[in-house]
C-alpha cells in the first residue's frame, strides 16, 4: 500500500512538473532544460514572500504565484523572443544557460543552505493515515490533488478556452496561426508564463513538503523524462509518462538498490527513445536537424 | 577541405605538393614558428599557478576538438560529453586500482573504452535527429555516471580513486613542467588528427551529412557507417582526455563530470564557434580561463573578503549571462569576430565584399 502512495505522490510531482515542458514544448517547439530552475525560482519566491507576509500565508502564496507568472513572461520577452526563428539546438543551449544563470542568481540571493518555507508560514506537515495502511503527509496529498485540478484546468483550457484554440493553432501551425491574427508573441509569452506557473506550483509544494536547496534541479531535470516518454506535445501522454517513470523508480529504489533513484528515469527514456522516438502519445513529426 | 581563410594578394597554388601543404605562406610560417618557440618557452617564465592553468586549456582543447568533430563538422549533438570523460577517466582508475596497469596500457584501454561507448553513444543517432538525439546522449551520461559511482560505493572508495603519477623510463611524472610538455604533444596531435580527419574523404562525407541526409545518402555516402565513425572517433579521443585528466589529477571522483561539464564543453563549441578548429582552441582557452579572470576581478574590488564566500555562485551565474550574450548576440562565436576583424583589414578602405561578376 505504501508503495502504491509513494508511486503515486513521485508521479504527481512529475506530472505537475512535465505539464510546464509540454506547454512550451507544445506551443513553440522549444525544449526548456532551464525548467527545473524556473521551478526552483518559484520555490524561493515563496520563501521570500513567506518572510514579508508572515502572518498571512495565502496572501504569501498567491503573490509567489503572481511573481512566478512575472517571471515566465519576462523570460519569454527578454530572452527567449530573440531566439525564435533560430535553429532547435540554439534555443535549447538558450535555456540550458539561462538555467545555470539562475541557478548561480539563486545560490547569490539566497544562500545555498536548506531552508523551508513552512517555517515562516508555520505551516506543519502531518503525517495522514490512508485506509489501507499507507501513510502520506499533508503537502504530498494536497501536491496530488493540486496536480489533478491544473491538470483539469489546463485541458478544459485548451480544448474550450479561447486562448487555449490559439495556442494549439500556434502549435500546429504558426504560420497560419499569425496569418489568421494570432499574436504569436502574446501565445508563447502566454505558454511561457503558464509553464512557469506550473513548475512553481511543483517546486513550492515540494519545498514545503521537504525542504529546498539547490538540490532541486535535480528533481526537474527527472521530470523530463517523463514528459518525453508519454510524448513532449501531448498532456495525456505526461500524465501517463510520469506514471510510468514513478513507477519504475519507485519499484527500482525498493527492490532493487537506492543508489539507482537518480538513474532509473533515464533509463526509461533510452528504452523510449530505442522503441518510439516521438513517445507514448505524441505526434510524430519530422525530428529536425541540427 | 577548402579553406576559408581569405587571402589579401593573389596567392596561387601551383602544384599538388603545396595544395597539400597545412602552412603556406612566408608569413604563416613564420607566425607558427614564433608561436611555437612561446608555446616552448612558456613553461620555463610561467608560475606554477600559470603553468597549471596552461595545462588545464591543453586538457579542455583535446575535448573541445573532439566534440567540435561530432558537433561542428558531423553534426551531430552530443549532450554526454562528460560521460565519455568519465569513462576514460574511470578506466585509468580501475585498471590502475585492479590490476596496478601502467600508462601504456590504460590510455589505449581507455581509448578503446571511449570507442565501444561511442558506437553505444551513436546508436541513437541512426534513428533521432536534433534535439531528441541530444536527449538520448544526456541519458547516457547519466548510466555512465551512475555507473562510475557504484564502482566507488562498492569497493569503498566512496570520496575517489586516488592514481598514482604514471612511471616513465623508472621516473615518476610529477613535475607540472613535464606535464605541459606531455599535455602540449597530446593536444598538437589531437589537432593535427582533426585537420587531416577533415580535409580527407571522412571530413567531407561528415560534411555531406551535417549538411543534408538525404543528399548526402544520394551521393553514395553510407551515412550510418560515417555517424557511427564520427562518434568512435569523438568518443575515443574524449575518453583519452579523460584518461588524461586523471592522471594529470592523481585523482578520480564522479562529482568532476556533472552535467555542468558537459554544458561547458558544448559552450566552448558555442562560444568559439561552431564548424571551426579554431574556435575549439579559442572557446577552451576562453571557457577554462573565464572562472579565474572573474575571480581575479572580483578579489580586486574594494572589500574583497565579503564576495570570497559568493564566488562560486557569482561564476555560475557569469558564465550563464556570457553564454546567453554569445548564443544571442554573436552565434558565429569568437571566431566570426575574428573573421570580422580580418575582412575589416582585407576589404579596407570598403566596408563589403563586392558582388561576384560585379568586377570586369
Amino acid at each position: 500500500m505504501q508503495l502504491i502512495v509513494n508511486i503515486v505522490v513521485l508521479a504527481a510531482i512529475y506530472a505537475l512538473i512535465s505539464c510546464g515542458y509540454v506547454l512550451v514544448y507544445r506551443v513553440s517547439r522549444v525544449l526548456n532544460l532551464a525548467h527545473g530552475e524556473l521551478m526552483m525560482l518559484g520555490a524561493y519566491l515563496l520563501l521570500s514572500t513567506a518572510g514579508l507576509f508572515a502572518g498571512n500565508p495565502m496572501a504569501a502564496i498567491a503573490v509567489a504565484l503572481l511573481l512566478s507568472l512575472t517571471v515566465g513572461i519576462l523570460v519569454y520577452v527578454l530572452l527567449m523572443r530573440k531566439m525564435t526563428g533560430e535553429m532547435v539546438l540554439a534555443a535549447v543551449l538558450t535555456t540550458v544557460a539561462l538555467g545555470i544563470l539562475l541557478r548561480g542568481l539563486v545560490v547569490l540571493v539566497w544562500s545555498a543552505q536548506q531552508q523551508n518555507p513552512a517555517q515562516p508560514l508555520a505551516f506543519t506537515n502531518a503525517a495522514i493515515e490512508l485506509p489501507g495502511g499507507g501513510r502520506i503527509s499533508i503537502f504530498a496529498g494536497i501536491l496530488v490533488l493540486v496536480t489533478a485540478a491544473t491538470y483539469a484546468v489546463v485541458f478544459a483550457f485548451l480544448r474550450f478556452g479561447r486562448w487555449g484554440v490559439r495556442m494549439r493553432a500556434a502549435g500546429q501551425n504558426p504560420l497560419l496561426a499569425a496569418q489568421r491574427g494570432v499574436n504569436l508573441h502574446a501565445i508563447y509569452a502566454l505558454a511561457w508564463s503558464l509553464s512557469t506557473l506550473t513548475g512553481s506550483m511543483a517546486g513550492m509544494l515540494i519545498a514545503l513538503d521537504s525542504g529546498l536547496d539547490s538540490t532541486m534541479v535535480i528533481i526537474g531535470l527527472k521530470a523530463f523524462p517523463a514528459a518525453l516518454v508519454g510524448g513532449l506535445d501531448s498532456l495525456l501522454g505526461a500524465l501517463a509518462g510520469s506514471l510510468i517513470v514513478a513507477a519504475a523508480e519507485v519499484l527500482a529504489i525498493h527492490y532493487i538498490d537506492p543508489l539507482l533513484s537518480d538513474v532509473v528515469p533515464f533509463l526509461v527514456l533510452i528504452a523510449m527513445l530505442a522503441v518510439r522516438p516521438w513517445g507514448l502519445f505524441g505526434t510524430r513529426e519530422e525530428l529536425d536537424r541540427v | 577541405m577548402s579553406r576559408p581563410m581569405p587571402r589579401a594578394s593573389g596567392y596561387f597554388r601551383t602544384d599538388y605538393r603545396r595544395d597539400l601543404g597545412l602552412v603556406e605562406t612566408r608569413l604563416e610560417w613564420t607566425s607558427l614558428a614564433l608561436f611555437i618557440v612561446a608555446l616552448l618557452a612558456f613553461p620555463f617564465l610561467a608560475s606554477p599557478f600559470h603553468l597549471d592553468l596552461a595545462c588545464q586549456v591543453f586538457l579542455a582543447a583535446i575535448g573541445s576538438l573532439s566534440l567540435m568533430l561530432l558537433t561542428g563538422y558531423a553534426g551531430q549533438i552530443s549532450l554526454g560529453h562528460a560521460g565519455l570523460l568519465a569513462a576514460g577517466a574511470f578506466t585509468v582508475g580501475i585498471l590502475f586500482r585492479e590490476v596496478q596497469a601502467p600508462f601504456w596500457l590504460t590510455l589505449p584501454a581507455a581509448a578503446l573504452v571511449g570507442g565501444l561507448l561511442g558506437i553505444l553513444f551513436g546508436l541513437p543517432s541512426l534513428r533521432l535527429r536534433g534535439l531528441y538525439l541530444a536527449v538520448s546522449t544526456l541519458a547516457l551520461h547519466f548510466v555512465v555516471v551512475y555507473l562510475g559511482g557504484e564502482y566507488e560505493t562498492r569497493r569503498g572508495f566512496s570520496t575517489g580513486i586516488t592514481i598514482d603519477p604514471p612511471q616513465i623510463f623508472g621516473r615518476a611524472l610529477t613535475s607540472n613542467r613535464a606535464w605541459y610538455f606531455i599535455l602540449l604533444v597530446f593536444a598538437a596531435a589531437t589537432l593535427l588528427i582533426c585537420v587531416n580527419l577533415l580535409r580527407s574523404r571522412t571530413g567531407r562525407a561528415w560534411g555531406a551529412i551535417r549538411a543534408r541526409e538525404t543528399v548526402a545518402e544520394a551521393l553514395g555516402i553510407g551515412v550510418a557507417g560515417y555517424k557511427l565513425l564520427a562518434f568512435v572517433i569523438s568518443s575515443a579521443i574524449t575518453a583519452v582526455a579523460g584518461a588524461l585528466f586523471a592522471y594529470y589529477r592523481g585523482f578520480v571522483s564522479v562529482e568532476a563530470f556533472s552535467l555542468f561539464l558537459s554544458i561547458s564543453y558544448v559552450a566552448m563549441t558555442i562560444i568559439g564557434g561552431m564548424g571551426s578548429l579554431l574556435g575549439a582552441l579559442l572557446g577552451a582557452v576562453f571557457v577554462t580561463l573565464f572562472p579565474y579572470v572573474i575571480e581575479a576581478g572580483l578579489l580586486a574590488l574594494p572589500g574583497a573578503q565579503r564576495y570570497a564566500g559568493q564566488l562560486f555562485a557569482v561564476n555560475y551565474s557569469a558564465f550563464g549571462l556570457v553564454m546567453i550574450l554569445f548564443l544571442v548576440f554573436e552565434p558565429l562565436g569568437l571566431v566570426g569576430i575574428w573573421h570580422r576583424i580580418q575582412a575589416y583589414f582585407l576589404l579596407w578602405p570598403f566596408k563589403h565584399r563586392p558582388l561576384s561578376g560585379s568586377r570586369k
